[in-house]
């Protein structure tokens, strides 16, 4: 049961969002020029590392705003969450 | 006095109270402060239980809440509770208990015949003999469970009421024994918040269990009452920590009033679920005693060591008056002081050749005989230990040669060992080492995860000694109160002189599985490690034989371990043997993972007060009471509670819809609409939002006119639909279906946030804020003329636009748009009014023949129509196209979710399943929802699908059963006939046609 910063609200407990997997997927603004594999890969594939992930999250009951998150899916830990648009934070030195 | 085994003095107990209990219809008494495994021992009372597949008698082995034996059946009726630990129980007076797994008596079972034919019951036994053919499982299953029965679930409902609570604090410790109080007591001090948690009832861990060491005891008093009295500091006793989550989240069971007895708990909640976050943890869970692995040590009156201290120590009974004690380590010799002391002929056989001559000495003066480097080879008694016969054990410790001795006893109290309490560390993520000096895992702080923070301190961390816990306690306890900021408090010390109590465990040499003169498996004798689910040290070697080596293998092959005492006495006995047939290191074997909850827990505790009418809220529209005054029977739509049908006196569910659908279709009828989903869009992009979201175009869409949309997700396939009506410039006003509108308002925002956060949109919703009453039926402008003054003609009010205006003198949004077919008004009112206005319809409806109907009448008059329900008539594989509903799609909008997966070669074939009516040659059979379209009748399946029912029902209108379904190439076949299968066996022929059934030019609706 993890804690999230969100940015908006700050610590609140994660029963408060919902994930939405991997983040930074921009949706392809020429579709109708996309191969099918291009479209396929926007559609359907996704990363799942074990390791350092960057995620989205939803403070579906708390402010209702998409964000991002950095975390360790191994452990769990998230090193940082930021708003959609902002820079993303570096990998952490130590990550686990 | 009855309580034969109980000592005229001495023990934590209140011998003033005297206590009424009965074990299998047996009366007996004990006193208050005994539990019930003490009670029944201080009777003589040894035989509790039969084992799980052999049906072997069984007794008591420990006194705490690692007991695997002595499940009890507590009390009778809707109070009974099945496999609860006799040594967990407090005793109350009039407690009710019966064993479990026994047939037709304890004494004599039926299931015992088991024993006899052990042959064919061993492990992986289920696995080899049921697991196929897999259609006799069913069989199978039922002799298993009632051969291998545990306790019988209540089957009335819970009288019990049950609460839980959140809670945070700065330092939570696990364990109330010397290293608990210890590290509660140093971060106590400030203003830090501390929760201390025990499972017992009163504080002292294993010092409670120990001879009285008057300094230890008087330390952990004042310690106790000192933390009692700090406002800061919470104490639960009778509490249990059932499991560790991450980010420090931790849950546990309080027992508020189990030890009053059922229905005496007064206005107090039986047990209180805890879910508690803490800053940091402080683990003080203590360690378990491990069982020796000898020839036949499941015989009633074989106990752990420890908790024959115990009984006689805390409890003031003595077991037996003959007792050997077994062991390979140390601190079985405190068992074997505190037995002599109390009056018993004491015997000690230690597995180990060379002991210090200070025990030897200690033995010597209580006049204890001490066997070195011997071991027991075979007990007598079935039922009740009755004697045991030692041998000389080789320096090896593999075989047993040599003069054998006899020995009459009634107890053999044995200790392979200390096991630290590692579950809750484990539990929160971190890994564990193997420490040879104890022989036993303890928590690697190296390997602790970081977003777990705390320590794990005395026996729970390998240092069992008193005065070692209370210091690595202090310590631990210190540093996680500055961790949190605070100033942490000096621990006063107790003085040890007792050098007996302070040297925890002391020695131990390792004997994993004592030898007997047969090999393992061969003899007629069991060597047990898994007492609660009957696994033998000849499973494993059988597990091993066949190749199961890995510890997760072993144990699912052998379910070591897999019992509801989760292995606390048998896991690392199972790994040691493991790795000794191995040849490897207990490590290299591996740790099983420790999963909650540490100990079993009700599901009453779980659910808390959310049971009942509290166990899920129900959303009602604000025309409710009308329905329920109007005799409404409600379905469940998401968390709603929407009228169904409104039976009138005498009529079925079928009546009362078939009247319903009629009337709609030739008078006027009212349903209550308000639970559809409604979001107001606003924003200068909403227009070109709108586009991107739907299928087809919405820039063009007039002012005061609505629009039917259909969204896809980005896989093409329909996701939901309803009608948009354009407000204003850039104020759109959003209809979803009912159980989508949570949904369709995540998806709108996820894409408004994250891929187009620059667009001016925003959405609001507004499903709760608005009364809706759809008015449909040939009748509905003349009824509505009544009420309104908007004009209603069909030049200045026509189809698929809105109006404002009054309704019965409400100020109100009236949208001329159908989902029937028929001349349709859904009247928007504030939800203030919806009661208003409906009862005002109802009173004017009268002249026109105005019926109420529900969502069923709904469904039967929109599928006349071949509309169809999303959710019900599609799945998330269907498209546009597939529904024959490409006029909604745009040709000319260069984008929109979900289009461009229309090229994908599986979405453009033109074979896919398509929406199509369907009518029985025989019109009075309706159809099954779900039922297969196959290809061709066969005598019994498997049959080739090549369609299905989605909906189906029988109408008044038609005079006849009708159909929707979707069927492969189904456009093209219309006209055809089709075979279906039904689940009963029969076969259903029907037609193929359009879904359209009712006024397919559509007059009715722009009427
Ligand atoms: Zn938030």
């Amino acid at each position: 049961m993890f804690i999230i910063t969100c940015p908006y609200c700050g610590d609140r407990d994660q029963t408060e969002f919902t994930c939405h997997g991997e983040a930074h997927i921009a949706r392809p603004l020429n579709t109708e020029s996309l191969s099918d594999e291009e479209w396929g890969d926007y559609v359907f594939f996704r990363q799942n590392p074990k390791g350092m992930h960057r995620e989205r999250w939803v403070h579906a009951h708390g402010c209702r705003r998409w964000f991002n998150a950095l975390r360790n899916t191994v452990s769990d830990e998230i090193f940082a969450t930021y708003k959609v648009g902002d820079a993303r934070p570096p990998l952490p030195e130590n990550p686990s | 006095m009855s309580q034969s085994c109980r000592l005229d003095s001495g023990g934590r107990i209140d011998r003033s109270k005297v206590l009424q209990f009965t074990f299998d219809g047996k009366s007996y008494t004990g006193f208050k402060g005994d539990t019930l495994a003490s009670a029944l021992l201080a009777n003589g009372v040894k035989l509790l239980g039969r084992s799980f597949k052999y049906h072997r008698p069984r007794g008591l082995i420990a006194a705490g809440s690692e007991e695997p034996n002595a499940l009890m059946q507590l009390e009778n009726g809707a109070y009974t509770e099945p496999n609860t630990r006799a040594t967990c129980i407090e005793l109350y007076d009039g407690l009710v208990a019966n064993s479990q797994n026994r047939w037709p008596s304890l004494g004599f079972d039926v299931g015992a015949i088991n024993s006899s034919v052990a042959r064919f019951l061993p492990a992986g036994f289920y696995y080899k003999t049921f697991m196929w053919p897999a259609s006799m499982w069913m069989t199978y299953e039922k002799f298993i469970r009632k051969a291998a029965g545990l306790g019988v679930s209540p089957t009335e409902p819970d009288p019990d009421v049950y609460h839980s609570r959140y809670a945070t604090c700065d330092v939570l410790v696990i364990g109330g024994g010397p290293a608990g109080l210890a590290a509660a007591t140093a971060a106590a001090g400030s203003d830090a918040r501390v929760m201390l948690i025990d499972e017992q009832s009163e504080f002292g861990g294993s010092t409670l269990g120990a001879a009285a060491v008057p300094e230890v005891a008087s330390w952990v008093a004042a310690s106790t009452a000192a933390l009692a009295a700090n406002n800061n500091v919470t104490l639960l006793p009778r509490t249990t920590v059932t499991g560790y989550f991450d980010y420090n989240y931790l849950t546990a069971v309080e027992k508020v009033t189990d030890h009053l007895g059922p229905g005496n708990g007064g206005t107090a909640p039986r047990q209180r679920f805890w879910k508690i976050r803490a800053s940091r943890v402080v683990i003080a869970a203590g360690s378990i005693e491990r069982p020796l692995v000898f020839a036949d040590n499941d015989r009633p009156g074989i106990m752990l060591a420890n908790a024959v201290s115990t009984y006689i120590n805390r409890f003031g009974v003595l077991p037996d008056q003959n007792i050997v004690v077994f062991t390979n380590n140390d601190s079985a010799y405190r068992t074997a002081v505190d037995a002599a002391r109390s009056g018993a002929t004491v015997t000690m056989v230690d597995t180990r050749a060379e002991v210090s001559a200070e025990l030897t000495r200690v033995l010597q003066q209580h006049k204890v005989k001490q066997f070195t480097g011997h071991a027991i080879s075979s007990v007598q008694g079935t039922k009740g230990v009755k004697a045991v016969r030692i041998m000389p054990l080789s320096a090896d410790g593999k075989s047993l040669q040599g003069q054998a001795w006899e020995i009459n006893c009634g107890i053999v109290a044995n200790s392979g060992g200390w096991t630290p309490s590692v579950h809750m560390f484990s539990q929160s993520g971190g890994k564990l080492q193997y420490d040879n000096s104890i022989e036993g895992f303890v928590p690697d702080p190296a390997k602790a995860k970081r977003i777990n923070p705390g320590f794990s301190v005395g026996a729970c961390n390998g240092s069992f000694a008193t005065g070692d816990c209370i210091a690595e306690g202090a310590q631990a306890g210190r540093q996680a109160v500055e961790a949190c900021g605070f100033v942490a408090s000096d621990v006063a010390m107790p003085e040890l002189t007792d050098a007996l109590n302070d040297t925890g465990m002391g020695g131990i040499a390792a004997l994993w599985l004592v030898p007997t003169v047969h090999p393992v498996g061969e003899g007629p004798a069991k060597h047990f490690h898994d007492f609660q689910n009957d696994v033998t040290a000849a499973d494993i070697h059988l597990a091993a034989r066949e190749g199961y080596l890995s510890v997760e293998h072993l144990k699912r092959y052998t379910t070591t371990g897999m019992a509801t005492d989760q292995g606390k006495t048998s896991n690392l006995n199972a790994l040691a043997i493991m790795a000794e047939i191995r040849g490897a290191q207990i490590p290299e074997v591996g740790t099983t993972t420790f999963r909650p909850p540490f100990t079993p827990l009700t599901f009453g505790a779980i659910g808390g007060q959310e049971s009942k009418d509290l166990f899920l809220q129900e959303r009602h529209t604000p025309m409710h009471q009308c329905h329920v005054q109007n005799n409404a029977v409600f379905e469940d739509v998401g968390d709603w509670k929407r009228p169904w049908y409104f039976p009138h006196s005498g009529e079925d569910m079928h009546a009362a819809v078939q009247r319903e659908t009629l009337s709609v279709r030739t008078d006027v009828g009212m349903l209550d609409a308000s639970t559809l989903g409604k979001i107001d869009i606003q924003g200068a992009d909403a227009a070109e939002f709108l586009e991107m979201i739907y299928t087809n175009n919405w820039k063009k869409l007039a002012i005061g006119n609505c629009r039917y949309g259909l969204m896809l997700n980005e896989h093409g396939m329909i996701f939901d639909d309803g009608v948009t009506t354009r407000l204003g410039e850039h104020h759109y006003h959003m209809t979803t279906t009912s159980g989508g509108a949570a949904r369709v308002l995540n998806w709108l925002e996820e894409w408004l946030q994250t891929e187009w956060p620059e667009k001016q949109v925003y959405c609001t919703s507004v499903t709760e804020q608005w009364a809706v009453v759809a008015l449909n039926g040939p009748k509905a402008r003349d009824l509505l003329a009544t009420l309104s003054d908007i004009d209603l003609s069909k030049e200045a009010f026509p189809f698929m636009s809105m109006r404002e205006g009054q309704v019965a003198g409400i100020p109100a949004r009236v949208y001329r748009i159908s989902f029937t077919g028929e001349l349709a008004y859904e009247i928007n009112v504030p939800a203030r009014f919806g009661r208003q206005l409906w009862e005002t319809l109802q009173e004017a409806g009268k002249p026109f023949n105005l019926c109420h109907y529900g969502t069923e009448a709904m469904h039967v008059l929109r599928a006349e129509k071949g509309f169809i329900i999303v959710g019900q008539d599609t799945d998330g594989t269907v498209t546009p196209a597939d529904m024959d509903m490409d006029w909604i799609v745009s040709k000319t909008k260069p984008d929109f979710l979900g289009k461009r997966s229309f090229l994908r070669s599986d979405t453009a074939r033109d074979d896919r399943q398509q929406l199509v009516g369907l009518l029985t040659t025989d019109p009075t059979v309706v159809l099954m929802e779900g039922a297969h379209i196959v290809q061709e009748i066969k005598d019994a399946p498997p049959m080739t699908t090549i369609g299905r029912v989605t909906s189906s029902y029988m109408s008044p209108n038609l005079e006849r059963s009708f159909a929707l379904g979707m069927l492969k190439n189904g456009l093209a076949r219309k006209g055809e006939t089709v075979q279906l299968s039904l689940m009963n066996g029969d076969a259903v022929e029907a037609l193929v046609t359009d879904p359209v059934f009712i006024d397919k030019e559509g007059v009715r609706v722009r009427g």
